[in-house]
């Protein structure tokens, strides 16, 4: 069995990857609820009836093929910083972060299932994918579902579908969700008509990090809210339209900008630059904006191309719990402030200054990129 | 101390502060599980069980009781959440006018597993209907009973379905591939 300091030590590859194609939409996730039929349903059951389920169904995930030497462990087994790593992570919620005996969570070796046994459903399972491939994500899920359902038999109503503890997952159980990097619509004041046109078609979209619709990060997750009344490839192709419409936007949004207001551009990576290689005390908030910032300097071609993996590690490696992992002890907000500037300043230490050459920004629209290789 | 819903001894004690404001609860270790207080599942529990009660006063008719787990109809009002797959026959008038604004749809398009077992919520909504047609023709209302009448054709399409499937009945104790 997985243990979390390997878990740890191999980011997976939806975590951070260099590939051009991912550069607006980060990835795609799709989780499935399931509940044994006949059992009561975790919330309401007692605690020895969840052991109960818990036991046979771990037992039936961790003998399918696709999860051989996954991390399996009871939630009881984890410390809380451990958790809460998890939960950074987006391999587990946090509600499974707040329970202890009687629930448990599996990852199998390559990160891409997630399974969370005794959430608010008997199972929860999750599959994660870089980019824009919530078909793909949502066939890998069904497969490994279609195994379990072998002999694990689900609660499943003909007309309702899949039956779930709260109706608002019932019928498929599914919640496909993408992640979106929209810099160019937020700097250019364009986020809140857009994503409120998402909105009105029934899908639901929230910032990554921090409250409501606004984002620390740049970064929104735009998932969909009906299970029922529609099959899982109808709810994948209307979700993978409108997020083709924002990305679209985005690059739009961007290709304007560089070429109306450059300079503002210019101005905001550059500071950007400045502050994270040279800082020594960053808030979260702070550092999660800039990066966004670094990362879409790295897309315009400011940095190196490779930059932008770095930006997306560093923006799960310097949340609180990763940085109390990282120092093996519990850390007061001033702390974590500047041991979170020492991490940046040493990822980012040979990162030459910003190419900006401003003639040849205003010929092109785009600037050349530089090539790897 | 005494349990504030019950006169038992109080055993579970919950404090809560949030916005600098402080709310005590204090529960027997019975009404504490019925709480959801022993969960530990997290923030804002006490002002879900604060609410809760508030709104339970005012429906106190609604006591029904699922019989598959014993979870109340009033729970359901409070939490949104339900006991088991039961509920959802047991408490289906309540679940169906929610389902409406939830979803694109009143019926599952999706997938479906192979051979499943358990069809009782159909079955009753198949009599439900029936039995509303009856009433819509004796009443003279043909506009309505037309509606019903393609309802239970759906109904029996997707009934017809599963019944075939259920022949084919999982086999359990099969060892796992």
């Amino acid at each position: 069995m997985m243990r979390f300091t390997t878990l740890m030590r191999n980011p997976a590859e939806w975590m951070a990857n260099d590939n051009e194609d991912h550069s607006v939409v980060l990835t795609s996730r799709v989780r499935l609820a399931r509940n044994l039929s006949g059992e009561p349903f975790p919330g309401w059951a007692k605690k020895g009836e969840r052991i109960e389920v818990l036991e046979k169904v771990r037992a039936e995930i961790e003998g399918l093929p696709g999860m051989k030497g996954a991390f399996s462990h009871g939630l009881e087994e984890l410390s809380s910083v451990q958790k809460q790593v998890l939960v950074e992570r987006h391999l587990i919620s946090r509600e499974q972060a707040a329970r202890g005996e009687g629930s448990a969570t599996i990852v199998n070796r390559k990160q891409t299932f997630s399974l969370m046994l005794n959430e608010e459903d008997h199972l929860r399972m999750q599959c994660i994918r870089a980019g824009l491939n919530l078909s793909k994500a949502f066939s890998q899920l069904s497969g490994l579902e279609d195994d379990l359902s072998e002999t694990v038999p689900f609660a499943f109503d003909s007309r309702l579908g899949y039956l779930t503890a709260c109706p608002t997952n019932v019928g498929t159980g599914m919640r496909a969700s993408a992640m979106l990097h929209l810099p160019g619509l937020v700097l250019a004041d364009e986020v809140g008509p857009t994503l409120q046109g998402v909105a009105r078609l029934r899908l639901a979209v929230r910032g990554f990090y921090g409250e409501g619709t606004e984002s620390l990060s740049n970064l929104f997750q735009v998932s969909n809210q009906s299970t029922l009344g529609e099959s899982e490839d109808e709810i994948i192709s209307r979700l993978e339209r409108v997020i083709r419409d924002v990305e679209i936007h985005e690059l739009n949004a961007r290709q304007r900008l560089m070429e109306s207001d450059s300079e503002m551009i210019l101005d905001r990576v550059g500071r950007a630059y400045g502050v994270l290689k040279y800082s020594h005390v960053i808030t979260s908030k702070e550092a999660l904006n800039l990066l966004s910032l670094l990362r879409l300097g790295a897309e315009l071609g400011f940095f190196e191309k490779s930059l932008r993996r770095v930006c997306d590690l560093l923006l799960m490696d310097i949340q609180p719990a990763h940085l109390q992992l990282h120092a093996g002890s519990k850390l007061d907000a001033e702390t974590r402030d500047s041991i979170r500037a020492e991490i940046i300043r040493g990822r980012l230490q040979t990162l030459s200054p910003p190419a900006i050459d401003k003639a040849t920004l205003n010929e092109s629209g785009q600037p050349d990129e530089q090539e790897d290789e | 101390m005494k349990c504030q819903k019950c006169d038992e001894k109080a055993t579970v004690h919950f404090t809560q502060l949030e916005n600098g404001e402080m709310t005590k609860m204090s529960f027997c270790e019975q009404c504490a599980t019925e709480e959801g207080v022993m969960e530990l599942s997290g923030f804002g529990l006490a002002d879900s069980i604060m609410t809760a009660g508030q709104s339970g006063e005012s429906r106190s008719t609604s006591g029904e009781t699922c019989p598959g787990c014993g979870f109340t109809r009033s729970k359901f009002q409070q939490t949104g959440r339900l006991g088991c797959s039961q509920c959802y026959l047991t408490f289906s008038d309540d679940i169906l006018s929610r389902l409406g604004p939830m979803h694109r749809g009143l019926h599952h398009l999706g997938k479906h597993p192979e051979g499943f077992v358990g069809d009782a919520f159909s079955e009753r909504l198949l009599i439900e209907c029936e039995e509303r047609l009856q009433a819509a023709i004796e009443a003279e209302n043909y506009e309505e009973a037309a509606c019903i009448r393609d309802e239970i054709e759906q109904l029996k399409k997707s009934h017809g379905a599963s019944a075939s499937s259920e022949e084919v009945s999982v086999e359990k104790g099969g060892s796992a591939p």
